[in-house]
Order: C-alpha cells, then sequence, then structure tokens
C-alpha cells in the first residue's frame, strides 16, 4: 500500500476513516515489520531531540561555526517576551518564528538536531510544533503524532521530487518541510486529510523556485532566516486550508512542478555556494573572510 | 512531468528517513550523509583504516569546508556515528590516531551533485567506494573498487568479490533463501567472462553469521567476502 501521490494518501485515509498519521503508521508497520509502540515510541524520541534544541536555541547564544550567525532566536524570544503587545505576528506565530530560527543556530554551531526532512531545513517542523505544545491546547501524544502526518508528506515529496538543496534547490528543503509542517498542522487542529494535503500545495505554491545560495557554503545565511519566516508561512497554509482555501492546482501537480523547477536551476544556485546571496558583494567577502582565496 | 511518475524504485522507505536522523549539524546530505557514506567504506574495508583519500565531487567540492564534509568524512572513517557529539573533533581525531587524511577535489561528477570517491587503505585491505548523499541523510553507493553497485546503507548488505563462473549466483541467493531472507536489492558486474566480479545484496532484516558458511561450494571462487550491518 505504499503511496506515492498525495491524492493517493486522501484516499487511503478517507478509505479507512483515518487521519493521515494513521496512514503513515499502518504504512511503516508493514514496511519497516515493526508494531505501532515502537514507532510511537521512536517518534517521541526524535521529538524529545526536536523539543531539546528549540529550548537550547531560545535560551543560549550559540555562534555559529562558520561565525555568521548566533543569537537571533533569543532576541526575536526576548523581544516578543517584553512587547508582546509589540508582535504584529501574535505570540503561536512568533514564538514558532523564534523557534525555528533556534533550532537553525543550533545546527550551525554543530549541535543535536533532527533533519527534518533536511538538517538545512531542520527549524521549521519543531519550530511551529514546540509553539503550538506550548500553547497547552494540545497534548504532547498528538503533537507526536503530527509527526507521521509530517513524514507522510515528506515521503512523497522526496520520492516524486527532491528534499536536497543540492538537486532541487532550496524550495526542496525548505519548501519540503514548510508542507510537512503545514499538514502536520491542520491534522492538529481537527482538519481533513484533504485540506492538510490543500495546506500542503498552499506551503509549497509560496516556496516553488526558491534557490539554494549559501554564503560561504555555509548552512548559517540565508539557511536561519528562511527557517524563521517560513515557519509562519507554514502556519498561513494551514489556517488558509482549514479556513476551506483549495489550492487550484492540485498538489501533485505543484510538487511536479517543483521537481520540473529544481531541475531547470543552474548548478549556482543549487548548494555550491556560488550564485545568489552567496555571490552578492557582501557574500563574496563573507566567503573570502572566512574561506580565505579569491 | 517525470516528478509525477510512481513507478520508478522508491528512495525513502521510512516514516524516520524524514523525520531522522538525529544528527550533529549542519547538513544532513553535507555532515550525516557523507559521514554514513565513508562509514559505508570502512565496514567495506573491514579493518582500521591508516590512509584515506577523499576525493570530492559536485557541490561536495565547492561547499565542503563550510559544511563539516571533511570532518564527518573523517568521523565516519573513523567508526564515528551521526549523531556523536565527538564529530566535530573527528580531524583531531585522525591525527591522534594516525590516521593519514588528504582531500582533492574533481569538479564533474557523473552521479548525484553531491559525490565522494573514498581511496582507503588498511594494514592488508585496501577499497575503492564512491557514494552519494542524496539528502536528508539518505545515501547510495554507487561504486565498490569500480564495479557499479546500489547500496543503502540503510539495509544488511554482502558484498562477495568473486571469480565469475556458472552457478555462483544461484548458490548464493540458494544460501540466503535458506536462511528465510527476503533480497531487496541486488547488483552484479564483472570485468569479464570469467573474470573477477561483484556482486552486492541488500537483504531485509538481519542475518546470521551462518550465512558465510553456507557459501561453502562455491569458497574456491570467492575472493573476499563483506557482511555488514545497516549504517
Amino acid at each position: 500500500m505504499f503511496f506515492t501521490q498525495l491524492k493517493e494518501l486522501v484516499e487511503l485515509a478517507r478509505a479507512h476513516t483515518q487521519k493521515i498519521s494513521d496512514v503513515m503508521l499502518a504504512l511503516e508497520i508493514e514496511e519497516q515489520a515493526t508494531d505501532e509502540v515502537t514507532i510511537r515510541r521512536h517518534m517521541g524520541e526524535q521529538f524529545v531531540v526536536m523539543e531539546a534544541a528549540v529550548r537550547r536555541g531560545i535560551s543560549q547564544v550559540l555562534p555559529s561555526r562558520g561565525g555568521l550567525i548566533g543569537g537571533d532566536a533569543n532576541r526575536l524570544w526576548r523581544y516578543v517576551q517584553a512587547n508582546p503587545r509589540q508582535s504584529m505576528l501574535g505570540p503561536v506565530a512568533s514564538a514558532a518564528m523564534a523557534n525555528a530560527m533556534a533550532v537553525s543556530e543550533v545546527n550551525a554551531h554543530m549541535g543535536r538536531i533532527v533533519a527534518t526532512p533536511t538538517a538545512g531545513a531542520a527549524g521549521i517542523l519543531p519550530g511551529v510544533l514546540v509553539a503550538l505544545l506550548d500553547t497547552n491546547q494540545f497534548t504532547r501524544s498528538a503533537v507526536e503524532a503530527s509527526l507521521l502526518t509530517a513524514a507522510a508528506i515528506g515521503l512523497v515529496i522526496a520520492n516524486s521530487s527532491s528534499i536536497s538543496g543540492a538537486a532541487g534547490g532550496c524550495q526542496a528543503e525548505v519548501g519540503s518541510a514548510t508542507a510537512m509542517t503545514a499538514a502536520a498542522v491542520v491534522e492538529l487542529y481537527g482538519g481533513s486529510p484533504q485540506e492538510a494535503v490543500d495546506a500542503v500545495g498552499l506551503a509549497l505554491t509560496n516556496s516553488l523556485g526558491l534557490v539554494c545560495d549559501p554564503v560561504a557554503g555555509l548552512v548559517e545565511v540565508p539557511c536561519i532566516y528562511r527557517n524563521g519566516l517560513h515557519a509562519v508561512t507554514a502556519l498561513a497554509a494551514a489556517e488558509c486550508a482549514v479556513a476551506g482555501i483549495r489550492n487550484v492546482i492540485p498538489a501533485d501537480e505543484v510538487v511536479g512542478a517543483m521537481y520540473d523547477i529544481g531541475n531547470s536551476l543552474p548548478e549556482s544556485l543549487r548548494e555550491t555556494g556560488l550564485g545568489g546571496l552567496a555571490a552578492t558583494p557582501t557574500g563574496r567577502r563573507l566567503r573570502r573572510q572566512i574561506l580565505g582565496g579569491a | 512531468m517525470m516528478g509525477m511518475d510512481n513507478r520508478r524504485p522508491i528512495k525513502y522507505h521510512s516514516a524516520f528517513d524524514i523525520i531522522g536522523p538525529v544528527m550533529v549539524g549542519p547538513s544532513s546530505s553535507h555532515t550525516a550523509g557523507a559521514l554514513r557514506v565513508a562509514l559505508v567504506a570502512r565496514k567495506l574495508l573491514g579493518q582500521n583504516p591508516t590512509e584515506v583519500i577523499f576525493e570530492l565531487m559536485g557541490s561536495f567540492a565547492e561547499t565542503y569546508r563550510g559544511h563539516g564534509t571533511d570532518r564527518a568524512l573523517t568521523a565516519g572513517i573513523l567508526g564515528i556515528p551521526a549523531d556523536d557529539l565527538r564529530l566535530p573533533d573527528a580531524l583531531d581525531i585522525a591525527e591522534i590516531s594516525g590516521l593519514s587524511i588528504s582531500f582533492t577535489k574533481s569538479p564533474g561528477t557523473l552521479y548525484h551533485p553531491n559525490t565522494v570517491r573514498i581511496s582507503v587503505r588498511g594494514k592488508s585491505e585496501q577499497i575503492e567506494v564512491v557514494g552519494s548523499s542524496l539528502g536528508g541523510g539518505k545515501i547510495e553507493i554507487v561504486e565498490v573498487d569500480a564495479f557499479p553497485v546500489r547500496l543503502s546503507g540503510d539495509r544488511s548488505a554482502l558484498v562477495l568479490w568473486h571469480r565469475d563462473q556458472p552457478g555462483f549466483l544461484a548458490t548464493v541467493l540458494t544460501a540466503v533463501a535458506n536462511e528465510g531472507i527476503n533480497v531487496g536489492r541486488l547488483s552484479l558486474e564483472r570485468v569479464s567472462k570469467g573474470g573477477i566480479a561483484l556482486v552486492a545484496i541488500e537483504i531485509d532484516g538481519s542475518y546470521s553469521v551462518g550465512l558465510l558458511d553456507s557459501l561453502a561450494p562455491i569458497r574456491e571462487s570467492v575472493i573476499k567476502s563483506r557482511l555488514i550491518m545497516p549504517v
């Protein structure tokens, strides 16, 4: 019953009156010859590492290995704590943004994170889910279950398109993470499988064309900003979908478009650190400063 | 719309391919994936490495220092796993343990943009492994000693260097079947008819050491064998 399209995922969930997370669970049991308890325990362990990375990055100022970033998550969190009425986004979205940046900072510090689906995009899913956990509206086990929903979406995208920045650009990493997160949020808020997939389509639509242009080749700039800002995008896409907005282009076709766009991207915009922001005067100067050479 | 083709082999199988691996940053492809390719190379070598050359290709060649790919590859060849906090110190650990390491770059690659050729030598063995990092920590070993293979590192694998002879593969597969093991992937290539050949078999679940014993009927043809665990 391996699903390779989002459409199939919705049909499987509908046929068994299940959530997407239940379909993922059933597939995992079948494919890995394991049982539900083991899978849920393992997912719980992943979430422990995810949450620890969020808490660490929020509360500590961690300089990155390359020296380009560090302390932004803490800065943002302190600002919002001190001026709650000044927060333009509201408490959940601003917490999600700070949390996502926190994980990016832990990652760039060579700390321990969970690749979701990759390390470069590892902030978005934990950032949003920890912000939602902190609202006390959701149980920890519901949040952990939503990781299975995110995984199901990620599996479809990884198998039919790409989750590699070197192959498909940043849309494949941050775009995929945003889409996975949007679906997880829809499920937490009680949305249907179709609404979760609509959120995927919307989130991915808003990420198409995003290039991978790391300054000095480091997973620092712009990765941290994209993680932070796309955490908000994931929430936005989920809200649109739960409100009943259907992406006009079916989500599977958006995934297909992402694949085609990735193949059309020049190598300079696929994680080589040679184009885009990396090629700006400041990007070049920073590269010389950090790595030497011309 | 190649992206919509659902008949090609599936590379990502598990929820934990997507929600995982747990790893030391900063890059799942350039750090965790690179490390896993080197771990497979270490297992295929089958002894402690003393000298290693990493030839970095494609995106690896451009950005390896920034992503800590050099530390990650070194950690892998030393047998340090991807979630081990010693990873950032791998170059120092290698120096202390007397492992000689060098890095070379070649811009092009026939494979995925993140690819490395690992030429590694131990006390009595040497091996050359080419592997790609596909994203999210997922890898594919694409060459062993210049023979094309397909190994994911996710499953146990049996690799046999042997002399090409009729019935060899049938005997191997019978032995595998007798252990009740299912084959997930298989590649076989030879230099020439009757020449040296290499077969790589990925198997579901685990294996018992008895598997190698049951290859006795073809022992004469086997030059070298490795049974490796998932990395």
